[in-house]
């Protein structure tokens, strides 16, 4: 079976890092990507169960890894080669069995959850998988795997962009709907992280929210606060404000609820307005800290300047949600000590407590996925011949009018495209 | 030799091209054979003596009023308001118009031994004018003499502490205005009166006002009614101002007014030729032209409005009237329609304007997009007595580059509702509805403009209300080399030449429009028939 995969290519990484300088995605071309013939991954144990992908994602930390630019933190916790993919909707193989324990016939769609704690690692459970809390399990290099904190990953579960079976622990598998559409359900990965996000957020109903970033993690965090509103899950927010550069990015945040729809540079302003606050400085100059700010700003980008910005614009006492993988950032954090802002990570999904009740994000993210229609975030597919096309469509994907680019793996199958 | 008038040139194979302002930059661009400029009058000599004729005025005042050092008594609280920054246009060669008067009272009152004397510039939601734009107007003298002890004071609608309410009009409308100036003894108002809508009641109803007292009369459905600003029996604005200045005059309030026109000589030395007609150029007119028009285009745009903003106009002192403020202002806007007025027989399809660097609200700063649309729909547009020059379901096409380029200093609040208000409306009576408050009472806006120099919170909403009539009444708005996106967010048209505006404008108009250019600079005013 054909699959792209990531080799331990030195030359090949740096040669990617280079080319990435022309955009991002484009390390495809030069780097330790390759579209290659690979022999299906074997069951690690009994409760695995063979999925074939039928789309599967694009992230942005999926072009970091092509464009050799993921963090150093990461070395240790993936296993080359890898098959990338991590959003993925598929097929069982085989019956077998699902996260909640209920079976899962031969042929059922089914969401993986990627996270490979110790449920699939063969562990016993350590106390954040105890607690449901599968993104913080830190034995993501034990058991009987190789290191991989997900699958897409780690050399021996496959992935998601891959056009034969990859392998998945029976607490990964998540039934989809019937009425749950192949775009829906392929965003429930990245809608789980976008809703984990939003309840790391704890917004209050007195509180204004700001959103740096409109991808699909800015977008999904939008969707997700409001959806969590919506549901009587926890309180709607006075104020949503979303920077969002392009066109597209614009038109969706409205269509998911945004308060304020600016543009990224004009985010600052926004909540200054919104926050009644003053801008500390000369108005002249370069824009300074808000006297007061957002409650709550949630940073989908995690570059350096939007983890600054994120700290400008937050008020004393308020709180940052880094959700945009960060990597190696150089910034002043004295606004931060200053006025004692929390800053707070963001990173997968495990189980919810909201409302009192506890609830998986994955059941969320597939509720979510079929009541907000998320799909609609998904705006190209492509096979696997067209990587390179598509992991630069992926890398521009905002100045190209999408947001969400998938691989349509399944062989044989009319692919559409609805670029622009 | 006497000034020749204005007049309307009909375009035919042998007219020159016809100078086109375009913001910071100029040029010339052949109209259509058949259209029509409109040439403003030359300007009217100067008067020989000003300073004689200010203290004529003084002395012999107009309407019900005691000569003024009959007003005048020993332990007085005089106070003495003047326009601010935004008159005249350009900023006048020294000494300025404000500085001669001034200088005469002050001498009167100093011979009269009055001591309690405050000058204050009278702002209203203005940008607060700096230390050289004070000097500029008022000469060092008065400047160093007030400035330094306090008692030159800038009106701060903000500072409740200053204010007065005086009451609410039979309509409603509250009247509230600087509270040194309404309890003086005597508030003298300096104006000038570059137009016909200045000037009147208006003086002190709006420029001492507070925002509560300005709303009455600057928003959507006041500015939609003046038809036009310039034509006050037929301005709802100034029917309202009217309506507060008696209530302050009847408060008692006493008020003694001083207005003056200028003439229209609007550019100095070299760049004459910008106010001559363009088959009187000499040749050295033509080389300066290609000369200056070259230069500006290749400068970059901060280097080029630093050159046009650093032009003093050569104005000169045309009348001054002093005493009660109705009987003055009828004189004065007489005389401004004497020195700017011109016959229009008919309306026009299309009304074609240059828009040029400078409109009241950019003065050494930044003709900002908002401030483009009303310097055009808001000014140009409301040139006129009677009827506008373009008829109702016409065509304005206006030149200007309209880049989204702001001062941040001067116009922060503006930045804001082009990003958060004409990104959502560029319906006036919408955002008057669903914005203006939040604007309006902002406090980081309010700050700026009591600390620092900005214009008020609300201001870039009033340029907007300015362009309400314009905007019901035109059936297209088309700026030729405008920023397309910037056009298009204010709801407008953008188009790269006059021959592709005309195209446009047909879809609306017909085919075979007819087309009246507005010639200025220098200042013209319609009276259309």
């Amino acid at each position: 079976m054909r699959a792209l995969r990531i080799d331990r290519k030195l030359t090949r990484f740096a040669a990617a890092r280079v080319a990435s300088a022309f955009g991002a995605g484009r390390g495809a071309v030069l780097g330790p990507l390759r579209l290659v013939d690979v022999t299906a991954p074997s069951l690690p144990s009994a409760d695995w169960f063979p999925v074939t992908p039928i789309r599967s994602g694009i992230c942005g930390s999926d072009l970091a890894s092509v464009d050799g630019r993921s963090s150093l933190y990461f070395e240790d916790i993936v296993s080359f080669p890898f098959i990338l993919g991590h959003e993925i909707v598929g097929e069982m193989v085989a019956d077998g069995i699902g996260a909640d324990g209920e079976p899962l016939l031969a042929g059922q769609r089914v969401v993986v959850q990627p996270v490979l704690g110790c449920a699939a690692r063969g562990l016993e459970l350590c106390p954040a998988c105890r607690a449901g809390d599968v993104g913080r399990c830190g034995c993501l290099t034990h058991g009987h795997l190789s290191p991989g904190l997900q699958t897409g990953f780690c050399r021996d579960t496959g992935g998601g962009w891959s056009e034969g079976p990859l392998v998945a622990h029976a607490s990964q598998l998540f039934a989809v709907p019937d009425d749950l559409s192949d775009d829906d359900a392929v965003t429930v990965e990245p809608m789980a992280c976008a809703i984990h996000a939003a309840l790391r957020a704890q917004a209050g109903a007195d509180d204004t929210v700001a959103i740096i970033g409109a991808g699909t993690l800015g977008l999904g965090v939008l969707a997700a606060l409001r959806f969590l509103a919506d549901t009587g899950r926890s309180p709607s927010p006075r104020r949503l404000m979303i920077g969002a550069r392009y066109s597209v990015q614009r038109q969706m945040a409205s269509a998911f609820g945004a308060d304020d729809v600016v543009e990224p540079r004009h985010l600052d302003r926004a909540v200054r307005s919104a926050t009644s606050s003053l801008i500390v400085g000369r108005p002249t100059g370069r824009s300074g800290v808000l006297s007061g700010g957002s409650d709550i700003t949630i940073d989908c980008v995690g570059s350096a300047e939007s983890i600054a910005e994120a700290l400008r614009i937050t008020r004393p006492g308020g709180r940052v949600v880094l959700v945009g993988m960060p990597a190696k950032a150089s910034l002043d954090l004295a606004a931060l000590w200053h006025r004692e802002i929390e800053l707070v990570g963001a990173y997968a999904y495990g189980t919810e407590t909201v409302a009192g009740e506890s609830e998986s994000t994955f059941h969320l993210a597939l509720e979510m996925a079929g009541t907000v229609g998320t799909g609609r975030l998904v705006s190209a597919s492509y096979t696997l011949d067209r990587y390179e096309e598509a992991l630069a469509h992926a890398g521009s994907a905002g100045s190209r009018g999408a947001i969400k680019i998938v691989f349509d793996v399944r062989p044989k199958r009319a692919v559409s495209q609805r670029e622009d | 030799m006497r000034p020749r008038p204005g007049f309307v040139l009909e375009v035919d194979r042998s007219t020159p091209p016809t100078l086109m302002w375009k913001g910071e930059g100029f040029g010339l661009v052949k109209l259509p054979p058949g259209s029509r400029v409109v040439y403003a009058p030359e300007p009217f000599e100067a008067l020989e003596d000003p300073e004689g004729a200010i203290r004529h005025a003084l002395e012999h005042p107009t309407g019900d009023s005691d000569p003024l050092s009959a007003r005048l008594t020993p332990g007085m609280r005089l106070t003495i308001c003047f326009d601010d920054i935004s008159l005249p246009l350009p900023p006048m060669e020294a000494p300025d118009i404000r500085q001669m008067i001034i200088e005469a009272v002050l001498d009167a009152a100093a011979a009269a031994g009055v001591d309690d004397v405050v000058l204050i510039a009278a702002l209203a939601l203005h940008r607060r004018m700096t230390e050289p734009e004070l000097r500029h107007a008022l000469g060092h003298r008065v400047y160093d003499a007030f400035a330094p002890h306090g008692l030159l004071l800038q009106h701060d609608a903000e500072d409740p502490s200053n204010l007065i309410h005086l009451g609410m009009t039979k309509h409603g409308e509250d009247v509230e205005i600087n509270k040194r100036a309404a309890e003086s003894d005597l508030l003298i108002y300096v104006n000038i009166n570059l137009v016909a809508m200045d000037g009147g009641h208006k003086s002190v109803a709006t420029g001492l006002a507070s925002y509560k007292s300005l709303r009455h009369h600057h928003n959507p459905e006041t500015m939609t009614h003046s038809k036009s600003f310039m034509d006050a029996p037929a301005s709802e604005l100034h029917t309202a101002n009217w309506r507060m200045g008696r209530l302050i005059r009847d408060a008692g309030v006493k008020i003694f007014q001083i207005e003056t026109t200028l003439n229209t000589d609007t550019f100095p030395g070299n760049f004459q030729f910008l106010q001559k007609r363009e088959w009187e150029w000499t040749w050295k007119d033509r080389a300066t032209f290609m000369a200056a028009s070259k230069a500006l285009d290749a400068a970059p745009p901060k280097m080029a409005r630093q050159v046009l903003h650093s032009i003093k106009a050569p104005h000169a002192m045309r009348s001054v009237y002093a005493g009660e403020v109705e009987a003055v202002h009828e004189l004065i806007t007489a005389d401004v329609w004497a020195q700017q007025g011109v016959a229009v027989e008919g309306q026009t399809d299309i009304v074609t304007m240059g828009l040029p660097y400078i409109s009241p609200y950019n003065v050494n700063s930044i003709l900002n997009p908002i401030l483009v649309a009303c310097l055009g729909l808001g000014y140009f547009f409301n040139l006129y007595r009677g009827k506008p020059v373009v008829r109702e379901g016409g065509v304005a096409i206006l030149f200007h580059p309209t880049r989204p380029e702001f001062h941040p200093g001067h116009h922060p609040s503006y930045i804001d509702f082009f990003e958060q208000v004409l990104t959502q409306t560029t319906d006036p009576v919408v955002m008057h509805q669903q914005f203006e408050e939040a604007f309006a009472t902002d406090p980081w806006y309010i700050h700026l403009y009591k600390t620092g120099h900005a214009y008020h919170g609300v201001h870039p909403f009033y340029m907007w209300y300015w362009c309400s009539h314009a905007m019901k009444h035109l059936g297209r708005v088309i700026i030729v080399g405008g920023d397309p996106a910037t056009v298009r967010r204010m709801g407008f048209h953008p188009a790269s030449t006059l021959d592709d505006a005309l195209e446009m404008a047909k879809d609306v108009v017909g085919p075979d429009p007819t087309l009246t250019h507005l010639h200025t600079p220098p200042l013209l005013l319609a009276d259309v028939t």
